[in-house]
C-alpha cells in the first residue's frame, strides 16, 4: 500500500520559526518522498491546527502523520487524538521536537534549520515503518492491599472502605498506628497524637471493609494490575484471637521483661508477651519468641496459666494467606537515622545521649518515665537540654537529604521543655529553621519568645571531657557559632538528637518483590516528583508517605488520600487501559536460551520449561526495551521502537551524510 | 572549503531523565552546539549496539547515549544493562579502530538539562578535533563494499583471451 | 542433442579452505543420487573444467552452482560475476560465501600488514629480497599477471545478487543432503533472493541439549581455561558461546561437546549484525557491580569483567564480519619494513589495471 505522509511544521508563534526557516522546511518536506502534504502553521495544537490534520488524513487519506513542533512531552496526546479522532490510528504518529531540542537550544539559524530537516526525516522515516497499536484494558478486582498500618496505610484504608470497596491492611507489628502512636504532641497544633491517632486505629479495626492483618507480611507478589496475587504470612502470636478479650492478665503475669527497642526505642521495657501499646489495634498480644521463657526453655507458661478464656496456644502456626486484589497500595513509611552511626555525638557510649525517638517517649505521659523529662537515672531532671538538629541529614556523610520533619519536631522539644521544666536551659542547634507548613513559622516564633536560644551551627562533638570546673559532670556540645563567629562550648545535661528519617532497612527488598523503583536511599520512586507522587511506575501499585521521602503527618494524610482517590476511580471504572509499548517474544524463533529471563525488573519474562521457550506477560511489561536490546536471537520484539524503526530513524537523521547512492 | 567541519552526533535519549533533561535545557534557553540529532527511546536500555554501529556506519562521526543516573532509572535497572553493554562495546569499536571519544555514554537526569548541554559541547569539539568519519566514504569506500582498487565489473581473464 | 539433458551442477571455490567441497562429499551415498541427476559443468577441486568452458556456456547453463568461499581476489570477483551470468540458481554456500567466515577477519587489519606478516616476518619465509606479490611482472615469457587482493573481504551478495544462502562452516552434510535431495525430487523451493536453505528459524539453543538457566556471568573464559560442566549451558560457565546468536541447523554439534559454539551458521532473521546481537546479550547478563555502587565502581566492576573477554571483535565476528554493519577495521598501513623491496613492476595498492 502506498504510504502517504502528513508532514505539519509548526512555527510556535516565534519560538521555532524565528530560529528555524519553517516556509523553506515545509518545502523541502513537500518534496520528500512518500510525503503527500508538508504544510506550516503558526500554533499546531491549536484547534485549527489539530483540524488541518483531521481534514488531511479524511480527505488526503493519509496513512502516517509527522508533526515537528514541540516536545513529545507537551502535545504527543494532542496530535494523536487529532489522528483518532480523524480514524487514523493514533499510532500511525510521530513528532520531531524542533523547538525544545533545536530552535530553543540554538543561536544559529542555519544549523537550526539543518538539524529540523534531519529530525523531520528521521520522523517520516520511522512513522513509516510504524504499526497500528491498540491500547490494552485489564479487569479491576475491587480488593485494594494497603501495606502498612501506619498513619497513611490507615488513611488510604479509611478511604477506600468508606466508599464501599474492601481493603486487606498488612502491618509488619502487632498492632497498627506507625510511628505516629509514639509521638507525644505534633506540631503545630500541639495535638496529642494518641488523641487524633486512636479514634482513626479504631474505626480501621471496626470497618466492616477492612481486614487488619498485623502481625504479618508480605511474602510474594504476582500478578499485574487489576490481577495481583499477594502471599502474607501472618505470623503466629501463640495467640487465639478468638478467644482473647484483650484483658491484659497475661502481661501483667508474665515474668520476663525485655528492652523494648521498637515502641519505646530502647527507652522502655514490655514484657515476652506483650501488645506494643495499651492502644493497640487489634487489642491481642503477641508472644516474642526469643524472649518468651517457654519458647526458649520449655518452662514457665504464666499466661496460660492464668489466661481466663484460655486463649493461648503454644501450638499455634504461621498462616500463608493468597489474596486476589487489582491495587496495591505501599505505605510502609520509614527507619529513624541510626544515630551511633555518628559516634562523635556520643550516643550509645554517653548516658544522656538521646535521640528524638526517645525523647518523645520521654515526654509521652503514657511512656516509660510518664511524661517527665528525667536523665539516664531515671531521677534528675536537667537543667539544661541541647536539640542537635540535622543529624544524619544534610551531610554529604550519611545522608545528603533534608528529613523535612525534625526542625519542627526539634522546636516542639523546644516548647515541651520550656513548659515542663520552666527552669531549664533550652539550647537548639541548627543549621536553618526549616518550618515551611502552616503555621509553622509562627509556632518557630512562638518557641523563641518562650526562652529556646537557638545557635546556627552543626554540632562538631558531644563530650564528657570537661576542659574547665563549670565543664565537669556536664556533656559539652562543641560547636562553630555561625552568627556569632566563634567556636563555642555549651554545657548541659542532656542532648537530644534530631535524626532524620531513613527508608526502611529492608526498602531494598520490598522494591524488589513489589517490582518498584527507588533511589538511592532506598525511598521508593514515584512516577512523577511534581504531579504524580503517589503513583509508581508500575500500573496498580501506589505509595502513599514516608515511604516516598521525609515527610510530616499531614502530607503523610494527603498522600494516603490521593493513592485512596486513585484506586477507587479505578476500581469505579472497572478496567484499566494500558498503552501498547510492549515487549513481545515470537515463539517460533526463541531459542530458549533464557538471556531475556533476568532482565526484566517487573519479572514481565517467564520461561515454560515444557516448551523451553520465554513469553512476557504483556500486562506486566513497562515497555522499557531491555530484553528486546539483549535478544540474541532478535526474537523479541518491541511495539512502536522496533529495531527497524530506530534504524530507518537514524538513517533519516543522517539524510545529509549518508552516502547518496545506496545498494544495500 | 571555508566552512569548518561540522561533527555529526546521534544521540540516543531516555525517554525519562536524559530526553527531559534535553527539553529542559530548551526551555531554560540553554544554547548547546547543535551538532546532536537525538532519538528518544523509553530507556537506555533500550539501546542496542546495532544501533550505535548503524549510525557510525551511516555517517555520525560518534554516538552519545544518555540514561538515568545509575539508582534512578525509570525502570530500574535498565541502565545498568547499558553501562556494561556500552563497556563491552568500546572494547570493540577500539579493534575496528574507532577511538572511545566517538561513543560516549553520559547520565543526566531530568533536573541536569546543564550536563547533558556541557556533554553535547564536549563531545563536538572532542569529534571536531578527530575529524569526520564517514564511515562509508573513507573507510569502506565506493558503495560501502570495498575500496576501489578491486574490479567490480565484469571482465574476462584477459590472459585466456587468444 | 537428442538424448535428455540433465541440469547441470557446478561448485566453485573463492576465498576458501576446501572444507565445504569435503562437506558435500560428505552426503555419503546421496553423492550417488547426485550423480546421477546432474552434470557437472565445473568443479575445480573434482573435475578438470577450464574457466574458459565456462565462459563459452550459454547464460543461465548453470542450473546450480554452489559458490563457496569469500571474495578476497581480483579474481573471486570476476568469477562471482561470471558464474552469475552463466547460471540460473546461484547458492552462496557455506559461511565465507554467506558472511564472509573466517576469510573476512582479514578486514580487521590491512592488506599491508597481512602481506609483511606472511612474506616478511614470518619466520619460515625465505625473502631476502622483501618480495611482495606483484599484480603485474616482467618475466622472460611476457608479462604475467596474478589477482590483486581486495583491503576488503566480501560476502558472495555484496558482488552479485544470490538466490539462495545455505550457512555454516561448512553447512552440514545432513542439511545438504536434504537440500540435495529437495532439489532432485523437484520440491517447489520458497521465493529465492538470499534465502535460507539448509538451516533453521530459530538459535542453536533451540537444538542444543545442554540446561539453560538464568543467566548471570561473573567472568569470562578462554576456551581451553576450564573444563566446563557437562550438561549446563557453556555461556553460563563463562565461555563466549554465540549460539543464543546463532541460526540452528548444525544439530549444536560443538556445545554438546563441550566446545563453545563459534558462530559459524550465521545470524538469525531480524539481526542486522550477529555481533552486536551477541555482544547486547552476553553484556546485558554480566553481574558486576549493583544499583548501590556509585558510577566510578559501576564503571570500574564492568570493566574488570569485559577485560576478561578476549578479542571481541574476532569472537562476535569470527564468521560474519563481512555482513556486519561496519564491515571492516579504520586501520592505518604498518609503516613499510626495511625488507621490502623497492616495486619493480605497479605497487599492490595501486587500482589495477586491465586490457
Amino acid at each position: 500500500m502506498e504510504e502517504k505522509v502528513g508532514v505539519y511544521i509548526c512555527h510556535c508563534g516565534t519560538n521555532i520559526a524565528g530560529m528555524v526557516d519553517v516556509k523553506e522546511v515545509a518545502q523541502w518536506a513537500s518534496e520528500q518522498p512518500n510525503v503527500a502534504v508538508a504544510r506550516d502553521y503558526k500554533f499546531m495544537c491549536s484547534s485549527l491546527g489539530q483540524d488541518m490534520v483531521e481534514t488531511d488524513i479524511k480527505k488526503l487519506g493519509l496513512t502516517q502523520v509527522v508533526v515537528a513542533a514541540c516536545s513529545p512531552h507537551m502535545h504527543e496526546k494532542t496530535f494523536r487524538g487529532a489522528c483518532q479522532r480523524a480514524g487514523l490510528n493514533p499510532f500511525m504518529f510521530e513528532m520531531a521536537n524542533i523547538r525544545e531540542l533545536d530552535s530553543w537550544a540554538t543561536d544559529n539559524h542555519a544549523a537550526a534549520t539543518q538539524k529540523a530537516k534531519a529530525m523531520i526525516k528521521g520522523a517520516i522515516a520511522r512513522v513509516m515503518l510504524h504499526q497500528p497499536l491498540e491500547a490494552l484494558r485489564v479487569a479491576i478486582d475491587p480488593h485494594t492491599l494497603i501495606v502498612g498500618g501506619g498513619i497513611a496505610g490507615i488513611t488510604a484504608a479509611l478511604e477506600l472502605a468508606n466508599a464501599g470497596y474492601p481493603v486487606y491492611l498488612v502491618e509488619r507489628e502487632p498492632s497498627i498506628g506507625g510511628h505516629m502512636a509514639q509521638w507525644d504532641k505534633t506540631f503545630p497544633t500541639l495535638d496529642c497524637a494518641a488523641c487524633i491517632l486512636t479514634p482513626r486505629m479504631v474505626d480501621t479495626g471496626q470497618h466492616p471493609n477492612i481486614t487488619v492483618l498485623s502481625y504479618s507480611e508480605v511474602e510474594g507478589v504476582e500478578g499485574y494490575v487489576g490481577n495481583f496475587t499477594v502471599t502474607v504470612r501472618k505470623k503466629a502470636g501463640y495467640v487465639n484471637q478468638e478467644l482473647c478479650t484483650g484483658c491484659g492478665i497475661c502481661e501483667e503475669k508474665c515474668p520476663k521483661k525485655v528492652v523494648d527497642d521498637v515502641f519505646e526505642a530502647g527507652l522502655g521495657t514490655r514484657k515476652a508477651i506483650y501488645r506494643p501499646f495499651p492502644q493497640a489495634v487489634p487489642k491481642y498480644p503477641v508472644i516474642d519468641v526469643k524472649s518468651c521463657i517457654y519458647f526458649q526453655r520449655g518452662k514457665c507458661k504464666a499466661c496460660q496459666i492464668f489466661c481466663p478464656p484460655g486463649a493461648i496456644d503454644f501450638e499455634q502456626q504461621d498462616q500463608l494467606l493468597k489474596l486476589q486484589v487489582g491495587n496495591i497500595i505501599m505505605a510502609t513509611g520509614y527507619d529513624p537515622f541510626d544515630a551511633r552511626r555518628i559516634p562523635r555525638y556520643g550516643y550509645g557510649r554517653l548516658a544522656n545521649v538521646f535521640t528524638s525517638i526517645q525523647f518523645e517517649r520521654m515526654v509521652n505521659a503514657s511512656g516509660p518515665t510518664g511524661g517527665r523529662i528525667l536523665l539516664r537515672d531515671g531521677a534528675t531532671e536537667p537543667k539544661s537540654i541541647a536539640i542537635v538538629h540535622c543529624v544524619g541529614s544534610r551531610d554529604e556523610n550519611y545522608n545528603e537529604y533534608c528529613s523535612r520533619v525534625c526542625c519542627m519536631y526539634s522546636l516542639k522539644f523546644a516548647h515541651l521543655v520550656r513548659e515542663r521544666l520552666p527552669n531549664a536551659e533550652v539550647y537548639n542547634f541548627y543549621i536553618d529553621v526549616r518550618a515551611a507548613g502552616k503555621r509553622y513559622e509562627e509556632f518557630y516564633h512562638r518557641v523563641m519568645k518562650e526562652g529556646a536560644h537557638f545557635i546556627r551551627g552543626r554540632v562538631a562533638e558531644v563530650t564528657d571531657a570537661a576542659r574547665t570546673p563549670d565543664e565537669e559532670g556536664k556533656l559539652i556540645v562543641q560547636v562553630y557559632d555561625t552568627l556569632f563567629g566563634a567556636q563555642r562550648r555549651i554545657p548541659v545535661d542532656m542532648v537530644v538528637l534530631s535524626v532524620g528519617m531513613e527508608s526502611r532497612h529492608d526498602a531494598r527488598k520490598v522494591v524488589q518483590q513489589f517490582g518498584l523503583g527507588c533511589d538511592m536511599s532506598g525511598f521508593f520512586t514515584e512516577r512523577h516528583p511534581k504531579l504524580d507522587p503517589t503513583l509508581t511506575m508500575v500500573e496498580g501499585i501506589f505509595i502513599a508517605g514516608a515511604c516516598q521521602g521525609p515527610m510530616a503527618i499531614p502530607e503523610t494524610v494527603a498522600q494516603g488520600g490521593a493513592a485512596a482517590a486513585r484506586v477507587a476511580s479505578m476500581i469505579g471504572q472497572g478496567t484499566v487501559v494500558m498503552e501498547p509499548i510492549k515487549a513481545h517474544i515470537d515463539a517460533d524463533q526463541c531459542s530458549g536460551c533464557r538471556v531475556c529471563n533476568t532482565l526484566c525488573p517487573y519479572n514481565a519474562i517467564v520461561y515454560h520449561a515444557d516448551q523451553k521457550v520465554s513469553e512476557v506477560i504483556t500486562a506486566l511489561c513497562q515497555g522499557c526495551g531491555t530484553c528486546v536490546a539483549a535478544c540474541p536471537s532478535s526474537s523479541i520484539t518491541g511495539a512502536h521502537f522496533t529495531r527497524e524503526q530506530l534504524m530507518a530513524q537514524v538513517e533519516g537523521l543522517l539524510w545529509d551524510v549518508r552516502e547518496l547512492e545506496m545498494t544495500e | 572549503m571555508s566552512e569548518p567541519y561540522q561533527p555529526v552526533i546521534i544521540g540516543f535519549l531516555c525517554n525519562w531523565c536524559s530526553y527531559r533533561a534535553a527539553d529542559l535545557a530548551g526551555t531554560a534557553r540553554l544554547h548547546y552546539a547543535p551538532n546532536m540529532r537525538p532519538i528518544r527511546v523509553m530507556c537506555s536500555g533500550r539501546v542496542e549496539p546495532d544501533l550505535v554501529l548503524k549510525a557510525l556506519r551511516e555517517g555520525a562521526d560518534g554516538v552519545l547515549i544518555a540514561g538515568c543516573h545509575p539508582g534512578e532509572c525509570h525502570y530500574i535497572e535498565g541502565n545498568l544493562k547499558t553501562l556494561r553493554r556500552f563497556v563491552l562495546l568500546q572494547r570493540l569499536l577500539r579493534q575496528f579502530g574507532i577511538e572511545e571519544e566517538r561513543v560516549q555514554l553520559v547520565w543526566a537526569s531530568a533536573s541536569e538539562g546543564t550536563v547533558l548541554a556541557a556533554a553535547v559541547n564536549r563531545m563536538t569539539e572532542q569529534l571536531r578535533a578527530m575529524g569526520p568519519l564517514r564511515w562509508r566514504q573513507n573507510v569502506l569506500g565506493g558503495n560501502g563494499h570495498g575500496p576501489a582498487q578491486v574490479v567490480s565489473q565484469p571482465v574476462t581473464l584477459a590472459s585466456e583471451e587468444a | 542433442m537428442a538424448a535428455k539433458q540433465k541440469p547441470k551442477l557446478a561448485m566453485y571455490w573463492a576465498a576458501a579452505c576446501g572444507g565445504c567441497e569435503i562437506s558435500v562429499l560428505n552426503i555419503g551415498d546421496k553423492l550417488l543420487a547426485v550423480d546421477e541427476a546432474f552434470d557437472v559443468a565445473f568443479w575445480p577441486v573434482a573435475a578438470d573444467f577450464k574457466v574458459k568452458d565456462v565462459e563459452a556456456y550459454p547464460d543461465g547453463y548453470i542450473d546450480l552452482c554452489l559458490f563457496n568461499g569469500a571474495i578476497r581476489t581480483s579474481e573471486n570477483e570476476e568469477m562471482a560475476h561470471l558464474l552469475r551470468r552463466k547460471s540460473k540458481v546461484l547458492v552462496a554456500f557455506g559461511a565465507c560465501a554467506s558472511e564472509g567466515g573466517i576469510p573476512a577477519l582479514a578486514s580487521l587489519t590491512t592488506r599491508q600488514a597481512i602481506f609483511r606478516t606472511v612474506y616478511l616476518d614470518n619466520p619460515s619465509i625465505d625473502n631476502p629480497d622483501g618480495v611482495l606479490p606483484q599484480p603485474i611482472s616482467q618475466v622472460p615469457e611476457g608479462e604475467l599477471r596474478i589477482p590483486t587482493y581486495a583491503e576488503t573481504v566480501r560476502a558472495l551478495d555484496q558482488v552479485v545478487p544470490v538466490d539462495y544462502v545455505m550457512p555454516g562452516c561448512p553447512p552440514e552434510p545432513h542439511q545438504i543432503g536434504a537440500v540435495v535431495e529437495a532439489i532432485i525430487s523437484g520440491a517447489t523451493l520458497p521465493a529465492p533472493g538470499s534465502t535460507i536453505l539448509g538451516a533453521g528459524n530459530s538459535a542453536v539453543c533451540d537444538e542444543c541439549p545442554l540446561e539453560k538457566h538464568e543467566k548471570k556471568i561473573q567472568r569470562f573464559y578462554r576456551p581451553y581455561a576450564i573444563n566446563p560442566q557437562p550438561g549446563v549451558c557453556l555461556l553460563e560457565q563463562g565461555l563466549v558461546c554465540l549460539g543464543p546468536a546463532t541460526r540452528c541447523g548444525c544439530g549444536a554439534l560443538c556445545p554438546q561437546v563441550g566446545m563453545r559454539c563459534a558462530g559459524c551458521y550465521g545470524p538469525l532473521d531480524g539481526a542486522a549484525d550477529q555481533g552486536a546481537r551477541i555482544l547486547a546479550a552476553i553484556a546485558s547478563v554480566v553481574d558486576a557491580g549493583n544499583a548501590r555502587d556509585d558510577e566510578a565502581a559501576l564503571m570500574h566492576k564492568a570493566q574488570e569483567v569485559m577485560d576478561m573477554l578476549a578479542d571481541p571483535a574476532g569472537t562476535f565476528y569470527r564468521f560474519s564480519l563481512a555482513h556486519s554493519l561496519l564491515q571492516r577495521a579504520r586501520v592505518a598501513d604498518p609503516p613499510p619494513s626495511p625488507r621490502e623491496a623497492a616495486p619493480a613492476g605497479k605497487e599492490m595498492h595501486h587500482e589495477t589495471h586491465h586490457d
